[in-house]
């Protein structure tokens, strides 16, 4: 083919940087909205909210939500809804604690501490979650409930079967290597936090070699070196800007002693540590990239958001939608139970109320990142943005000492206001709402 | 009263494609198809015409997959088919133009013309760039005009989306092909090109049930005319035998012309 000429113009309009660099406005509205919250919340803690130590804690408090606000998207794309979520993590979160305090130290004949058993108890949670959101799907899909409505009962079903599990007890001390996807029990300290920095930049460098390759190959358009370059240079500052953060937060000596003691070392004078990287942060990652894979690169992907565009027309062209339906819910029922292992571990115990109101919670971060109400429209990342400015926008007006009920209600206002803010940029934009 | 005529074309051409007989289709109470029988050989357009709501919609929907027909059977190459869901239609090479397209709005071209049968590499990942090519080349051929590559099609006009649709069902190597409407937004620059593709399929061997309103371009473009009118089939004339007002007769007050009554 020798076509090139039909698609790159001699002379190119001017085009604005924003528009060559091919950034999505809506993610940069994001970004400046996260940012401004957070100078915010800074100026009014006296410069206590950008802190290494908050920055941390923010991070690993948000994880829960997040996982789960990345099935959201798949579920709102395909123009459903899951309000089970938080009790789906209470049961998921209830199966765990008692299978690894209960039934399989003794069913093994090991310790409670044993890391067999916390192996055991998350592959039990995860088949458990993801029956359970396949079944709620299988509810949508096939017999053509309502989506609102087999999961609105799930969301009283379900938190009272993890009640009837424990007997409303609070279950712990959880097994030691499960607690290390808490968060600050289990981080990948300085130098392996490096490596994965180094790893990561250099993968997504490589992605972005390869995409630009590929187009080049099949002679479509391509974004301008300099801008290419540019994105970049912005990834890997964002991924090591990011890691040092995250280092900087340094393991309090009185810790660091004990760790030193329980290796039978004496802590050298002047040494410091710093965490890292929170495994349950690394899970997020890897599964963001994993998930944004899925959903762009994937049939299954093509699928849900084709579904959610027209579901007649994925119908006629062939897509089985009942069983995507049943699909979907799997994966939010999957992520439900990967959630409870970081929201119990985060705990340290199974409680009674854990995971109350995440529904809530999950659809805003879901809706705040950009995914539509309508159906069709979401990213993965969108959707983990949105879940850490909930989490911001939370811790921030704790430490602000705005009380309780405030809180929740300044929460909820964001929530439909978020909403609102995207119905009018998608009518500026052209979008659909 | 149709296979008398069927025949005679019969033995020059074969076995008929396509069979579909004493079909049968109710919505609640509308009987939409009542007990229609109409066949097409391989390398034949075969129009259907008839006033709105008449069935022709349904009629061919039971072919594609769309809907299940309450009763009656359908036959391929003579062999009795079940064709259950769109996937089904699909296998037996039947493709379709929808009269509203069935596009997913928030898509681009290549993945509404790919969809539900992605290009993929070895890693089972889907291969945008190889798509986004073969969707310039067939789109080179029926629209050159057509620009709009990365755009979803919410954002194209209709005659665009229209041709994404046509493109979509001749790209996959159709044996039978069901248009249902297919030029009703094209210009007429495009709607020439989807005629000269249409005669073209047509001597591939393709069988070709063309529903449209254009009396004229049913003329030009069918082989035979069956005629619908309240879901029941009027008649199935060549349209070298009729005239233009023959065929509007049929549609409007539902006879079959004096010429040809047996
Ligand atoms: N899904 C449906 N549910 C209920 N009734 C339907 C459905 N589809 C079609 N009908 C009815 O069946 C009849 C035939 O409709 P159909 O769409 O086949 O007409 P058509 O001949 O294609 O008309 P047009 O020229 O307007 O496209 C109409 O009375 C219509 O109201
Ligand atoms: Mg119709």
């Amino acid at each position: 083919m020798k076509a090139a000429t039909a698609h790159a113009p001699a002379t190119p309009k001017k085009k604005s940087v924003l528009a060559a660099l091919e950034i999505d406005t809506r993610l940069l509205g994001m970004i400046g909205a996260f940012v401004v919250l957070c100078l915010a919340f800074n100026f009014f803690t006296d410069g206590r909210f950008l802190t290494p130590r908050n920055i941390f804690n923010l991070t690993i408090q948000t994880v829960s939500v997040a996982i789960m606000a990345t099935g959201m998207v798949f579920i709102i794309v395909t123009r459903h809804i899951d309000l089970s979520v938080g009790s789906l993590l209470a049961t998921c979160s209830a199966v765990m604690a008692m299978a690894q305090t209960a039934i399989l130290p003794d069913l093994l004949g090991v310790g409670l501490d044993s890391p067999v058993v916390a192996a055991l108890a998350i592959v039990v949670g995860l088949v458990c979650g993801t029956a359970i959101g396949a079944f709620q799907g299988w509810l949508v899909g096939y017999l053509v409930i309502p989506a609102f409505i087999v999961t609105l009962g799930g969301l009283l079903v379900w938190r009272n079967v993890a009640w009837y599990l424990t007997s409303g007890q609070t279950i712990g001390p959880l097994n030691e290597t499960y607690l290390l996807f808490g968060g600050i029990n289990g981080t990948l300290g300085e130098t392996l936090s490096w490596a994965f920095a180094l790893v990561a930049t250099v993968a997504a460098l490589w992605a972005l070699v390869a995409s630009r390759r590929n187009k080049v190959a099949h002679e479509m358009p391509v974004k301008p070196m300099w801008a290419e370059s540019a994105i970049g240079v912005l990834i890997a500052v964002a991924i090591f800007g990011f890691v040092a953060l995250l280092v900087a937060y340094e393991i309090p000596s009185g810790r660091l002693e004990r760790i030193f003691e329980a290796r039978g070392e004496v802590l050298p004078e002047g040494y410091s540590a710093g965490y890292g990287i929170p495994f349950s942060v690394l899970a997020l990652i890897v599964l963001a990239v994993v998930l944004t894979t899925v959903a762009r690169k994937t049939r299954f992907g093509r699928y849900v958001f084709a579904t959610g565009g027209n579901p007649d027309a994925a119908e006629l062209s062939g897509i089985n939608t009942r069983m995507l339906t049943v699909k979907v819910f799997a994966l939010m029922g999957f992520l439900c139970a990967l959630s409870a292992v970081v929201a119990s571990a985060r705990l340290t115990n199974h409680t009674n109320d854990i995971g109350t109101l995440d529904e809530l919670r999950v659809i805003a971060a879901a809706v705040i990142g950009g995914t539509a109400l309508s159906g069709g429209v979401g990213t993965i990342y969108g959707a983990i943005l949105g879940a850490l400015i909930m989490q911001s926008l939370q811790s921030g007006m704790a430490m602000v000492g705005v009380d309780a009920p405030f809180q929740n209600i300044v929460v909820g206002m964001v929530l439909v206001v978020a909403v609102l803010v995207d119905i009018l940029y998608r009518k500026r934009t052209g979008g659909k709402a | 009263m149709s296979t008398d005529r069927g025949t005679d074309r019969g033995q020059d051409r074969g076995a008929p494609l396509v069979e579909l007989r004493d079909i049968s289709i109710a919505f609640g109470g509308v009987q939409a198809v009542d007990h229609v029988t109409v066949d097409l050989y391989p390398g034949e357009v075969v129009g259907l015409l008839g006033h709105n709501g008449a069935g022709k919609s349904t009629l061919i929907k039971c072919l594609s997959g769309a809907y299940r027909m309450d009763s009656g059977e359908i036959r391929i190459n003579g062999n009795k088919v079940e064709i259950n869901n769109p996937r089904d239609a699909r296998r037996h090479n039947i493709e379709t133009i929808y009269q509203t397209l069935a596009l997913a709005d928030n898509l681009d071209a290549s993945a509404n013309l790919f969809l539900g049968r992605e290009i993929t590499n070895a890693l089972g990942m889907i291969d945008e760039a190889q798509m986004e090519a073969e969707t310039r080349r067939i789109m080179g051929r029926l629209n050159p005009n057509f620009r709009k590559f990365s755009a979803p099609v919410s954002a194209l006009s209709g005659g665009q989306r229209q041709s994404v649709a046509i493109a979509r069902a001749v790209y996959f190597n159709a044996k039978i092909l069901i248009m249902d409407e297919p030029t009703a937004a094209l210009g007429p620059q495009e709607t020439q090109m989807v005629a000269e593709l249409i005669d073209e399929l047509k001597r591939q061997g393709l069988g070709i049930f063309l529903i449209d309103h254009d009396i004229h371009q049913v003329k030009q473009l069918c082989d035979r005319a069956a005629v619908m009118k309240n879901g029941q089939l009027v008649g199935i004339v060549k349209v070298d035998e009729v005239s233009e007002d023959d065929l509007l007769g049929m549609i409007i007050a539902g006879k079959r012309p004096e010429h040809l009554a047996a």
